[in-house]
């Protein structure tokens, strides 16, 4: 029994994709085996460029053609297929294990330093104290202290020896305690983070993985409340993402650490302890991509890290309102995901962009040009964007939940973003 | 015979050279070793000493370090003729001075066996420093002609302290520098054509043109940059170090000894990155050396207008690593520093600090109008110049002939003038050049509206694409 509904969900799935699928009988009632009778194309939503095609999320919704949710809440909810770039004639449905974010990001890390001994993490606190929101937790004993390596508190000059490290042979990984930090750090980011390749005509890259905590959380005050994505957005020669669930925050922690590219992973104090199911096998997210979380059919939200949830949190009420918002999680903040973007916007002629970033140069700014730019013509109204307050984040509960986008915002916003054109 | 960086031992604190070696040249405290080297004795025995060394052509003003003051300002206990500060770390024993004269005797010839250098590293010691002159005086020439632009920092005068610590370096060790960084290049090998044209923004160059003076860059040679902002190479050097020691303790790579040299000047020994790279390294224990080219000037601001204690040696022992002054007019003295610091990095001693008294005799960049330096300085400096004084040491320990001295001269015309021509048939970048190294993995430019990486436009490529 469990095996038809995975297969009919598996066939729904490959449908979806495009691809077209013969089912191999299986001996587990959990996994089931897809054999792609076609290798994917390019254009085919996700497959063929990433090394993974996900389907999942914590809210179950799969895809306009999935099968209606009791029938496979056993199979789909948490189901994951994988496309190894070793075999792309294959792939694997299956279930797998539950863990919290900063779990992920753990044991993400964790491969890829058993994976490759040049990997090192290189921060404050990330040995002995194993992190300060536990990442690193239990590395140092495992790893050692050269690997772990606790730095005094000097974040410029650390962060610039890490790419020192990083042009001679070692893949570093930063760690920010708080991304705001990184702030003193932004000289070496900058500079030599991410113009030093250019500089030097392609000779030195500087394969270093800047990561940490950041974005507004518990009335943690104005400097550990910055979001420094818009800071670091216009310095050539950086990527940068931003995870969101356990499941992207491990595969873009791995594709991070493996790209030869400086990148910038944009963790979010608020969503260490959100919980997911995994794949078990190895998987990697692809950097440049973003990530369909809804699909919807009237407007396009934009957003990434923490809005993602105060964005559905909104859709649960625009849905009872009866409005169909196909919700993208951009995951990629510099370089931006067009195609998947510009899909979208040409399906729902609609936009709103609902971020953390500041109003003035934030992402959302970033963006809004973009998308004018290039999708002018399938506007049916202006972009709307959502923002944080220009405020320095108070302390004080109320005051600091006006500065950040709530959900009723988003839902007005909808709201009047569909009533236009 | 290596003279080591003592450590007190049995209460002496030694104020040169000469003090420590008996009349027949061997270390006192070496007797018992077959070699003669003084050990470093215990951990943090760090002693900092005014490093005279042995040979030197130069009398009593090479040793006195403030002799470059203006007339009329005096510094907080300055003074003319104060010669030497030797203080020895931690148990309190009292700092010796003792005058310019007393310490520096004139020198007699010196015996064969106390020359410092065979032949062959003479020449190769004497074509280096010409190198790098004759290299610096055609690009004042170019710019002036206008063949080069922007910031063109030239480092005349202070070829003893790239010479002296460079030519002892090997291929895989790593050196990084500041915007005055063309001799740095051309001592740790960087063909001199390379470099030229990199000046004149070509194709060919050592960067492909992308750098320009003040970032120059060569991964086969070990050249990490060539930085703009000060301070801004000290942590790249320490993280080349720190490759080193991660090579040796988590790859167990045995033969990893690569040793880093930072190169700074004064002004930057006030810079934050400094300091944290002092304390950095020394609790690593990193094979690096921090060299502070102390010129005197940070464009035009006095090294003792900006700096609360002007003898930066010193802040070697408040980071636990050996403070060292050196002569930087005098390559040979430079060179017997860097001898010994360069050891102590390669067995895992640590790092040290070396301050090298230098000078430059152009202004900061050939924009600057170099007015507020005396004459009377530039003049003291202008007499000491290293080439020549080398080059008389060469001559009177008749190591050489002059017609091997002058051959070299002509050697390098050669290759200076070749480099220039080399640079100006040279193409210029092409536009499918803007792009093509702004990401290692070009992916990060991203997936295009048409579903399809950017980078795998053709238009990219041509540098036509829109991005």
């Amino acid at each position: 029994m469990a095996a038809a509904v995975a297969s009919q969900a598996v066939a729904a799935m490959a449908s979806v994709a495009g691809i077209a699928v013969s089912l191999a009988s299986s001996s587990s009632s959990q996994v089931a085996r897809l054999q792609l009778t076609t290798p994917a194309a390019p254009s085919s939503f996700g497959i063929g460029r990433c090394h993974l095609l996900t389907r999942s999320s914590a809210t179950s919704d799969f895809g306009s053609t999935a099968p209606k949710k009791h029938a496979v809440s056993k199979v789909a909810t948490n189901a994951v297929v994988v496309i190894n770039s070793d075999n792309y004639g294959s792939a694997l449905l299956y279930f797998s294990h539950e863990l919290l974010l900063f779990e992920a990001l753990r044991e993400g890390l964790e491969e890829e330093l058993d994976r490759d001994p040049t990997v090192c993490v290189i921060g404050e606190d990330v040995g002995h104290y194993g992190g300060s929101y536990k990442v690193t937790k239990g590395f140092a004993e495992k790893f050692g202290d050269w690997r772990l390596l606790d730095t005094p508190i000097c974040e410029n000059s650390f962060t610039g020896m890490a790419i020192g490290a990083a042009m001679t042979g070692l893949r570093p990984v930063i760690e920010g305690m708080n991304m705001g930090f990184l702030l003193l750090a932004y000289n070496q980011i900058a500079n030599n983070c991410g113009m030093l390749h250019y500089t030097s005509g392609g000779q030195f890259t500087i394969p270093v993985v800047i990561r940490g905590p950041g974005g507004v959380g518990r009335q943690l005050g104005a400097e550990h409340s910055q979001r420094l994505e818009s800071y670091f957005q216009s310095v050539p020669g950086l990527q940068m993402v931003a995870c969101s669930t356990p499941y992207n925050a491990k595969g873009l922690m791995k594709a991070a650490i493996r790209s030869e590219n400086p990148v910038i992973l944009f963790e979010h104090v608020l969503l260490y302890n959100l919980k997911e199911k995994i794949p078990d096998e190895e998987y990697i997210c692809c950097l440049e991509e973003a990530e369909l979380v809804r699909p919807g059919e009237d407007i396009t939200i934009l957003t990434y890290s923490r809005m993602r949830y105060h964005v559905t949190q909104a859709a649960k009420t625009l849905v009872n309102k009866g409005y169909d918002p196909e919700i993208i999680d951009i995951r990629s903040l510099k370089p931006f995901d067009m195609y998947t973007i510009g899909q979208s916007v040409k399906k729902t002629h609609r936009v709103l962009i609902v971020e953390e970033c500041m109003r003035t140069g934030g992402i959302g700014a970033s963006l809004r040009a973009a998308i004018m730019e290039n999708f002018f013509d399938e506007l049916d109204a202006p972009i709307g964007c959502l923002s944080s307050q220009d405020v320095p984040t108070p302390y004080s509960g109320p005051l600091e939940e006006l500065t950040v986008v709530q959900p009723p915002q988003i839902v007005a916003a909808v709201e009047q973003l569909c009533m236009r054109g | 015979m290596a003279v080591s960086l003592a450590s007190r031992v049995g209460g002496l604190v030694s104020l040169d050279a000469r003090s420590l070696l008996g009349n027949n040249g061997v270390c006192k405290q070496a007797e018992q070793k077959s070699h003669c080297s003084v050990v470093v004795a215990g951990a943090p025995a760090f002693q900092s000493r005014f490093f005279v060394g042995d040979n030197s052509p130069y009398t009593s003003t090479s040793v006195v370090w403030r002799g470059a003051m203006t007339a009329g300002e005096s510094k907080a206990g300055g003074g003319r003729g104060r010669g030497v500060v030797a203080a020895a770390g931690g148990e309190g024993s009292t700092a010796t001075m003792a005058s310019a004269p007393e310490l520096v005797k004139p020198k007699p010839k010196a015996k064969p066996q106390e020359l410092l250098v065979t032949k062959e590293e003479g020449l190769e010691i004497y074509e280096d420093l010409m190198l790098g002159r004759t290299f610096e005086d055609m690009c004042a020439q170019m710019y002036y002609r206008g063949k080069m632009f922007g910031f063109v920092h030239l480092y005349n005068g202070q070829e003893a302290v790239s010479t002296g610590f460079i030519k002892l370096l090997k291929k895989e060790d790593f050196v990084t520098s500041t915007y005055r960084d063309h001799v740095h290049a051309l001592s740790k090998g960087v063909p001199a054509r390379q470099v030229m044209s990199e000046l004149f923004g070509k194709s060919t160059g050592c960067c492909r043109g992308q750098g320009g003076s003040m970032h120059m860059f060569s991964k086969e040679h070990g050249l990490l940059g060539g930085f703009a902002f000060i301070g801004e190479g000290i942590p790249v050097a320490t993280g080349a170090a720190f490759t080193t020691k991660y090579k040796r303790e988590v790859l167990k790579d045995e033969n990893a000894d690569a040793v880093s040299i930072a190169f700074f000047g004064d002004g930057t020994a006030n810079n934050g990155q400094f300091f944290e790279c002092l304390n950095m390294a020394t609790l690593w224990k990193l094979p690096i050396i921090f060299v502070v080219e102390n010129n005197l000037w940070a464009i035009g601001m006095s090294h003792y207008r900006s700096t609360s204690d002007p003898e930066i040696w010193k802040k070697g022992p408040a980071f636990g690593m050996p403070g060292i002054h050196v002569d930087g007019m005098d390559v040979l003295k430079v060179r017997e520093v860097a001898k010994e610091a360069i050891a102590r990095a390669r067995r895992g001693d640590g790092p040290t600090l070396i301050e090298c008294e230098t000078y430059r005799f152009r202004g900061h960049s050939l924009a600057d109008p170099d007015e507020l330096r005396s004459p009377a300085e530039k003049a003291h400096y202008a007499a000491r110049d290293p080439i020549t004084a080398f080059k008389a040491y060469l001559l009177e320990n008749n190591l050489v002939t002059e017609a091997e001295l002058k051959a070299i001269d002509k050697k390098i015309d050669d290759v200076v003038e070749d480099a220039v021509e080399f640079a100006d048939a040279s193409p210029l970048p092409i536009r499918s050049q803007l792009l093509e190294n702004v990401f290692a993995d070009p992916k990060g430019f991203g997936i295009g509206p048409d579903g399809k990486y950017r980078c795998e436009d053709p238009g990219f490529t041509a540098g036509t694409a829109q991005v």
